[in-house]
């Protein structure tokens, strides 16, 4: 064989294995690829969602654009009847909720929707062999059952008063879902679903996309194509929003600011749930002690925070609830002021060494501090901290580290962290405080054990009652001035920038993992392109 | 030009032979790679039920964690997680990636293809322009092409790939906007079709082409400059034979053979280029599904991508012993 025929052989083989893999990527029924006009939007987001079966927890809050839940978010967070009719009837013991079920709705492969749905997907989410990770939440539910083809019955272990927010969770259909494995089946990446949105293709790691379900209950979307693509890297998100690539994009603030000058585009400022704080460990002797608790939380400059890590876009935090949710107490913001922190900490007997560094009885006012390694705003912040508490006498020691290395140390090791549900003021609240889950997995990291507040606590998450919930959460709040298990730090805005192109576009307020649910395109179903009627003459 | 013998039989035999004892050779390898792979996911800090959690594990109770972990089978020790995956692997069952949620050989099923398009077309970039440019370089040694040709050969040869890459897309897709920075298609696209891919390929393809490239040129501007030393090129130069036949039919035949070599030893660095090309591109192949695994110490899927790249490297051995056997008969086949 010689030099030529060997070249030969290489080129016929690279030559069949090109060809073989156009003919076997490619699609050559479908469409061209049409124009990302008005009635197609292209939006660019940092996380993907590792499945797309509900029943492994894909939008279990909701704006899942291929389920529906019973129930639905609105614009400002309360809830509005989606597959059910109405609100639940809830009992009098709070054990019981009725749902009762919109007639007529159909999955997106022609099969109606029934109860049977819905009694399937609860009891696959509550089945230990279902790998959802996200199954804690339903932690009050203890069965659910049909009653006739149109209401389904979910009955409580004990009462919850923020149950109904959990029923945001997308309804799969038995007759696909039930037929394989719920873990691994070919459902978790192919869905159907009810919603406004049907998949067409997921390209993981590059895109997902969606067309409008032309049978939605809730009428067509006007937008009839979209695309999300996942790009991961900030810049690179930016730089293809500008050249047109991409109509919106999530963007850190920095990044953001470089469109403000654009009139073809709007940005938006999302308030969300989003909190940065610090543990305070129960189980170290410096950051288990009361009046270095109050003392870092007033020693704290939390605006300079906002202004300077966030460039504004945020806002000063002091507990889970946001300060201009409903559910805070007037009243309980701690001012920047290092002469009380230096009061606090000099009446408790932490005096001042030679190095400025302040000890009690033997003990060095001294704590570890550690952040996720690459993540830089939560690195920005445990600096900020760190300079904050030197400058009442506390040596904070900064380290970064993967989860790997910090959970084995969250019982005596300090940590900054981030969280927040939006929806009730118990999501965040009863996993961060409550004593009996001081390190259950990452709930209650810091092991706060404070028994005013685990009754409050209980009180809050067990009535229905409006009022009654408001004072518990109030006293929670107050509980967590006198005795702070966490230094909170900020709530952080998500930014946006979008294509002015549609009427319709406004957040919601957001969770810390903002992914594909969250953003401007939240209610991308109820769009409407801009001058649609002028391009229908 | 006569140089081609037309009509020699190819030795299909003792080819065969050479091919069935590698692959005899190759099941223990195979054995102990696995096992290794299986013993470092083990020992690595990373905990697969961490990542199979994701953010929902923040907030998920002690209870529901370790329910995965034993769902996942990750809570069993070692020798029997592998013992398991094999013997399910050898009846064909490959198993299921807990980090995609899908059948691993769905998962390779869905990316191999566009990874083996992409280093094919990288491969035969490197080989054919490799090649070129090295006769022509080997033809006029210590002229300009020669010179700026070896010493960019140099410089590429310590450019690491991801490097080039981001180079590629800042010139290519950023200052002159000609070709697409990312992806298999554009954004908007939902079909998957030739024009889309081809103009999505070549910057990707490009680089890691040229980042193997150097090898190639270097190896046959060597090997053909010291054919051309040789007594055969002087003699069929003494003969009259044209320049051209000379240089191809001569010294460029004797001067592959230290490349047909490197053929087979490049493949592993192929694979690894490839990962970070892939990455750096969003290029839907195995890159993403490696790093994932890895990450998240998705024993089957790991396993898997191991066995194939380890199956790969043993090919390009095989390959490039064939080739040589078959171009310098002397070396035989294994002896």
């Amino acid at each position: 064989m010689s030099a030529r025929s060997i070249r030969g052989t290489v080129a016929a083989t690279l030559a069949g294995t090109l060809a073989l893999t156009a003919a076997a990527c490619s699609n050559p029924g479908a469409p061209a690829p049409g124009s990302a006009a008005r009635d197609g939007a292209v939006v660019g987001i940092a996380y993907e969602p590792e499945s797309l079966s509900p029943l492994l927890g894909y939008g279990k809050d909701g704006n899942s654009k291929i389920f529906d839940g019973l129930l639905a978010f609105g614009a400002d967070m309360k809830l509005k009847p989606a597959l059910a009719v109405a609100l639940p009837e809830v009992s009098a013991d709070g054990l019981t909720y009725t749902y009762k079920l919109r007639k007529g709705v159909t999955f997106s492969d022609g099969k109606p929707f029934t109860a049977k749905d819905v009694v399937f997907t609860y009891r696959t989410i509550l089945d230990k062999r279902t790998n959802n990770a996200s199954r804690t939440e339903l932690d009050a539910l203890e069965d659910v059952r049909a009653a006739g083809d149109d209401t389904v019955v979910f009955t409580l272990k004990y009462p919850y008063a923020p149950f109904a927010e959990r029923t945001v969770l997308g309804i799969a259909p038995e007759h696909v879902a039930g037929k394989q494995d719920v873990n691994t089946g070919p459902f978790t990446t192919r869905p159907i679903g009810t919603g406004p949105y049907v998949l067409t293709g997921w390209s993981k790691g590059e895109k997902l996309s969606f067309r409008a379900n032309p049978h939605y209950w809730g009428g067509a979307p006007k937008v009839k194509k979209l695309t999300m693509a996942i790009i991961k890297d900030d810049d690179v998100r930016a730089t293809r929003l500008r050249s047109g690539d991409l109509d919106g994009a999530i963007l850190p603030p920095n990044l953001a600011k470089g469109f403000k000058d654009d009139r073809a585009k709007k940005t938006f400022e999302a308030t969300t749930y989003d909190y940065r704080l610090v543990t305070l460990p129960t189980h170290n002797r410096v950051t288990g002690d009361t009046a270095v608790r109050r003392a870092l939380d007033v020693a704290v400059d939390r605006r300079a925070m906002v202004d300077q890590i966030l460039e504004g876009a945020g806002k000063p935090a002091y507990g889970p609830v946001p300060t201009d949710s409903e559910w805070f107490t007037e009243g309980t913001e701690r001012p920047h002021d290092p002469a009380a922190a230096g009061k606090i900490l000099d009446d408790a007997g932490w005096k001042p060494g030679p190095d400025g560094i302040r000890a009690k009885d033997g003990v060095r006012a001294t704590f570890p501090l550690w952040y996720l390694s690459g993540d830089k705003l939560r690195q920005e912040h445990a600096l900020a901290y760190a300079s904050d508490a030197k400058k009442a006498g506390i040596d904070v020691r900064t380290q970064a580290g993967t989860w790997e290395v910090i959970e084995p140390r969250m019982k005596t090791d300090a940590v900054l962290a981030g969280g927040g549900s939006p929806g009730d003021p118990d999501f965040d609240q009863y996993l961060l405080l409550k004593s009996s889950l001081g390190g259950d997995g990452f709930n209650n990291m810091a092991w706060y054990d404070n028994p005013a507040v685990d009754k409050a606590l209980d009180q809050g998450r067990r009535t229905d009652d409006k009022a009654a919930r408001k004072a518990a959460y109030d006293t929670i709040q107050r509980e967590l001035v006198k005795n702070p298990g966490y230094t909170f730090l900020t709530h952080i805005d998500h930014l946006y920038v979008l294509n002015d192109s549609w009427d319709g576009p406004v957040t919601q307020v957001e969770p810390h993992d903002h992914g594909l649910a969250s953003g401007p395109w939240w209610n991308v179903e109820d769009w409407i392109p801009k001058g649609a009627e002028d391009t229908k003459k | 030009m006569t140089v081609v013998k037309t009509g020699r039989r190819l030795p299909w035999a003792a080819m065969a032979r050479m091919a069935g004892r590698r692959a005899l050779f190759a099941v223990p390898v195979l054995l102990v790679v696995t096992f290794a792979v299986f013993a470092v996911a083990a020992a690595s800090p990373f905990d697969p039920v961490k990542a199979y959690a994701g953010t929902a594990g923040l907030t998920a109770s002690q209870e529901n964690l370790d329910q995965l972990r034993a769902n996942l089978g990750v809570d069993q020790p070692l020798v029997s997680r592998w013992w398991n995956w094999l013997t399910s692997a050898l009846t064909g069952d490959l198993g299921d990636s807990g980090v995609m949620r899908q059948p691993v050989a769905d998962v390779i099923g869905e990316r191999i293809g566009w990874s083996a398009l992409l280093a094919a077309t990288a491969f035969a970039v490197a080989i054919l322009l490799g090649t070129a440019l090295g006769v022509l370089a080997a033809r006029r040694r210590g002229g300009w092409l020669d010179r700026c040709v070896s010493s960019a050969a140099y410089t590429l040869e310590a450019a690491p790939a991801f490097w080039l890459g981001l180079l590629a897309i800042w010139f290519f897709a950023l200052e002159l906007d000609v070709l697409p920075a990312g992806g298999l298609t554009d954004t908007a696209s939902e079909t998957v079709t030739f024009g889309q891919v081809a103009s999505h390929l070549v910057l990707p393809a490009l680089v890691l082409g040229v980042s193997q490239l150097p090898w190639f040129f270097l190896y046959v501007r060597q090997g053909v400059a010291d054919a051309l030393d040789e007594d055969p090129v002087r003699g069929a130069r003494a003969r009259g034979l044209d320049d051209r036949t000379v240089l191809l039919g001569h010294a460029l035949r004797s001067g592959m053979l230290p490349m047909l070599t490197l053929i087979g030893s490049r493949v592993p660095e192929l694979i690894t280029g490839a990962l970070l090309v892939e990455s750096v591109f969003s290029w839907p192949g195995i890159a993403a599904a490696t790093v994932q695994a890895a990450t998240s110490v998705d024993f089957p899927l790991l396993a898997a991508l191991t066995v194939l790249a380890t199956a790969a490297v043993l090919l390009g051995n095989l390959l490039s012993d064939l080739l040589y056997g078959l171009a310098d008969p002397r070396v035989g086949f294994d002896g």
